[in-house]
């Protein structure tokens, strides 16, 4: 019975850390422009695919990981320069229907260079399950955990200590401000595509050896991240990878104890109750817009 | 790309040859799932039904004409599936359709082309489609109440009647899942777990284990097609589970493997034999059909064939029979002759059409395999 409790509980984690480590790249391009990036899962694919396509053709995994890191940093840089930034002083909205339309390209992009099958990146330390009381748990589950804390810790550190982080935050805030105090605000959106576009190649690259791979994988991977993204409230790197967690739990508990036939039901109940009782998620900033 | 290419290609042959054949081409319309979530089953089709038509054509046609493919991408949409269907009939004016390389698109085209009286051969799975029997509707592969039925016969040759089944919910795993539940008493067996799980789903050790703790339950059986079954298979591995493991046709590909990796020895399927060409005796009637399909497959595309692009090959070869046994493209004529098709070996089977049988397989087209080795074999 602990056993059985034990593995619903691994399996929610090991699909939770996959959640928050999607959920972590909405947070960053949010901070710096409000906007939501639904071009972010297509980051995770493209990390995770040219992980597998360089390894495939020998390249030795920790370089074909740094690789696929570059490559998806350069997709996100053209991105914004070239489908973002001529639309200049585009509402929000303008801004994430362009990228919605970006992922649908990036999509079909990666159909043609990839091609269409699956394919599986090998894990970083083995396949051999640790056993727990009765339960098992992949080490590359402990790997994408261990990278969601790195990056968490990281984020807080980059958003709180450094300039670049801080003028991203001041951007987000008040652009016109931001520009009247000297940051580059053009500037400060780029960066930021840039970053969760590589942050989104990190969490492709690790999850991959678990969600296999291929060239949609970015579809399934940046909805749920969004729903974790929301839950733990928008531009918080602590609640992305909080609603991630708890995003996997449910599922699983419910597969579990109810039926798993409802198990997909439990994300869209969730986020009803949660933007109903917390319009900002759990660790969302309390702002207050004055009209 | 290619398909506008061959198109382009068949269309300079035939104005060269236009003074030798003054005939107008015989018109083959398909609408596939080349791109979209079914684009593994609808490429391999498309490459299948360019090639066959190509080397017919170099063997001098059919009736002394010439074919000719009319092709469209329908991405796995029904509503664009049902658009292509009316433009083949209207515009492009075929004279028969091959193709909905998805349930659903073939259903969206069905009332199309019975109203327009023309032959269809569908190249999906489920049974809706020949059940009832629509007069102008046929298809090649085999139902998943087939697979279902396969899949207990040999449960009930080792000794198991009581099943954990574990379905996709895809519009293909649920199908399965509804006609496993079906059968099942026919057959004696008992569904003593009922799970499901989503296709994009990285972990499904929750409805593993519950399987594995349901009291009673002998083997598993999984229903679904793409990644999912992969996933289940690696959990299925990484929980150490000894119950025997049983997959539907639908993981009939060489990634199946791949993806599962060594947890996925042992495990059964049926299949047609196409999987397995090169292990089926000599004296099998189906070997050198498959054998000849897989050769001429693998030299011009350099790719593992799989069942799906079989299933053209079939569609296919039926269509050019028929219209040869017609001696004519009258549609009415040709539909006849479809139905009359008897003891065509294709790579699914013997197909034994007949006019309340529209597909013409029975639970024999389907080869027991198990994974020995990271490769097919006929399971003992």
């Amino acid at each position: 019975m602990l056993s059985q409790t034990l593995q619903y509980l691994f399996s929610g984690l090991t699909n939770g850390a996959i959640y928050a480590l999607a959920a972590l790249g909405f947070s960053i391009i949010y901070n710096a422009s409000g906007v939501i990036n639904f071009a972010q899962g297509e980051f995770i694919m493209i990390g995770g695919v040219s992980a597998v396509m360089l390894t495939s053709a020998g390249v030795p995994m920790p370089l074909a990981i740094l690789l696929a890191v570059l490559i998806a940093a350069l997709v996100g840089l053209l991105l914004e320069k070239l489908a973002i930034e001529p639309a200049g002083n585009a509402e929000v909205v303008s801004l994430i229907i362009i990228t919605i339309g970006a992922s649908i390209f990036l999509q079909g992009l990666a159909q043609v260079i990839f091609g269409k099958g699956q394919k599986a990146l090998a894990p970083f330390t083995g396949d051999t399950p640790i056993m727990v009381a009765g339960a098992s748990l992949l080490p590359q589950s402990l790997w994408m955990m261990g990278t969601g804390a790195v990056i968490v810790l990281l984020l807080a550190w980059f958003f709180g200590r450094t300039r670049l982080g801080k003028a991203m935050l001041a951007t987000a805030h008040n652009r016109l401000a931001a520009r009247l105090v000297g940051i580059n605000t053009r500037h400060v959106l780029a960066v930021s595509f840039v970053l969760s576009a590589a942050l989104g190649a990190v969490a492709g690259v690790v999850s991959a050896p678990i969600t296999f791979t291929s060239y949609d994988v970015g579809i399934m991977l940046g909805l749920k991240g969004f729903v974790a993204a929301t839950l733990g409230g928008l531009g918080s790197g602590l609640g992305a990878v909080v609603g991630g967690l708890i995003l996997g739990l449910m599922e699983s508990l419910a597969a579990g104890y109810i039926s798993s036939a409802y198990k997909d039901a439990v994300p869209f109940v969730l986020i009803i109750l949660i933007l109903f009782f917390m319009p900002r998620g759990l660790f969302g900033a309390r702002v207050t817009e004055r009209v | 790309m290619l398909g506008f290419l061959s198109r382009i290609a068949v269309a300079a042959l035939l104005a060269l040859s236009f003074g030798a054949q003054a005939q107008a081409p015989i018109k083959i319309g398909a609408s596939l799932s080349v791109t979209g979530p079914a684009a593994f089953l609808g490429d391999p089709e498309l490459k299948t039904l360019q090639l066959y038509v190509e080397k017919i054509n170099g063997e001098g046609g059919v009736l002394g004409r010439r074919l000719e493919l009319v092709s469209y991408d329908d991405g796995g949409d029904p509503n664009k599936a049902n658009g292509f269907a009316k433009r083949l009939i209207e515009d492009d004016k075929v004279d028969l359709i091959i193709g909905g390389t998805t349930t659903g698109a073939t259903m969206a085209m069905v009332p199309l082309v019975e109203k327009a009286e023309i032959p269809f051969i569908s190249l999906a799975g489920a049974v809706v489609i020949i059940e009832p029997v629509k007069k102008w509707v046929f298809k090649t592969p085999h139902t998943d109440r087939m697979a279902a039925e396969k899949v207990f016969e040999d449960m009930k040759k080792r000794g198991m009647t009581r099943v954990g089944l574990l379905s996709e919910n895809s519009a293909f795993g649920q199908s399965g899942k509804k006609e496993t539940l079906g059968v099942a008493g026919k057959h004696g067996m008992t569904i003593v777990a009922d799970e499901t799980y989503g296709p994009k789903d990285a972990d499904v050790t929750t409805q593993l284990t519950k399987i594995r703790n349901t009291p009673g339950v002998q083997a598993i059986l999984v229903f679904g097609f793409g990644q999912g079954p992969g996933t289940v298979t690696k959990n299925y591995g990484q929980l150490a589970i000894t119950l025997p493991m049983y997959q539907s046709h639908g993981v009939a590909s060489e990634e199946y493997i791949k993806q599962s990796g060594k947890a996925a020895e042992g495990v059964r399927l049926p299949a047609a034999a196409l999987l397995v060409a090169n292990a089926l005796p000599n004296s099998d009637p189906q070997k050198p059909v498959v054998v000849g399909y897989e050769k001429t497959f693998k030299d011009r595309f350099k790719q593992e064939v799989s069942t799906f692009g079989g299933h053209a090959y079939d569609g296919l070869m039926i269509a050019v029979n028929a219209i040869k046994r017609a001696g004519t493209t009258d549609k009415a004529k040709v539909r006849d002759a479809i139905e009359q098709t008897r003891g065509f070996i294709g790579t699914g089977g013997a197909f034994n059409m007949s006019p309340t049988d529209h597909m013409g397989l029975d639970l024999s087209a389907f080869r027991m395999l198990e994974i020995r080795n990271s490769d097919w074999t006929l399971a003992k």
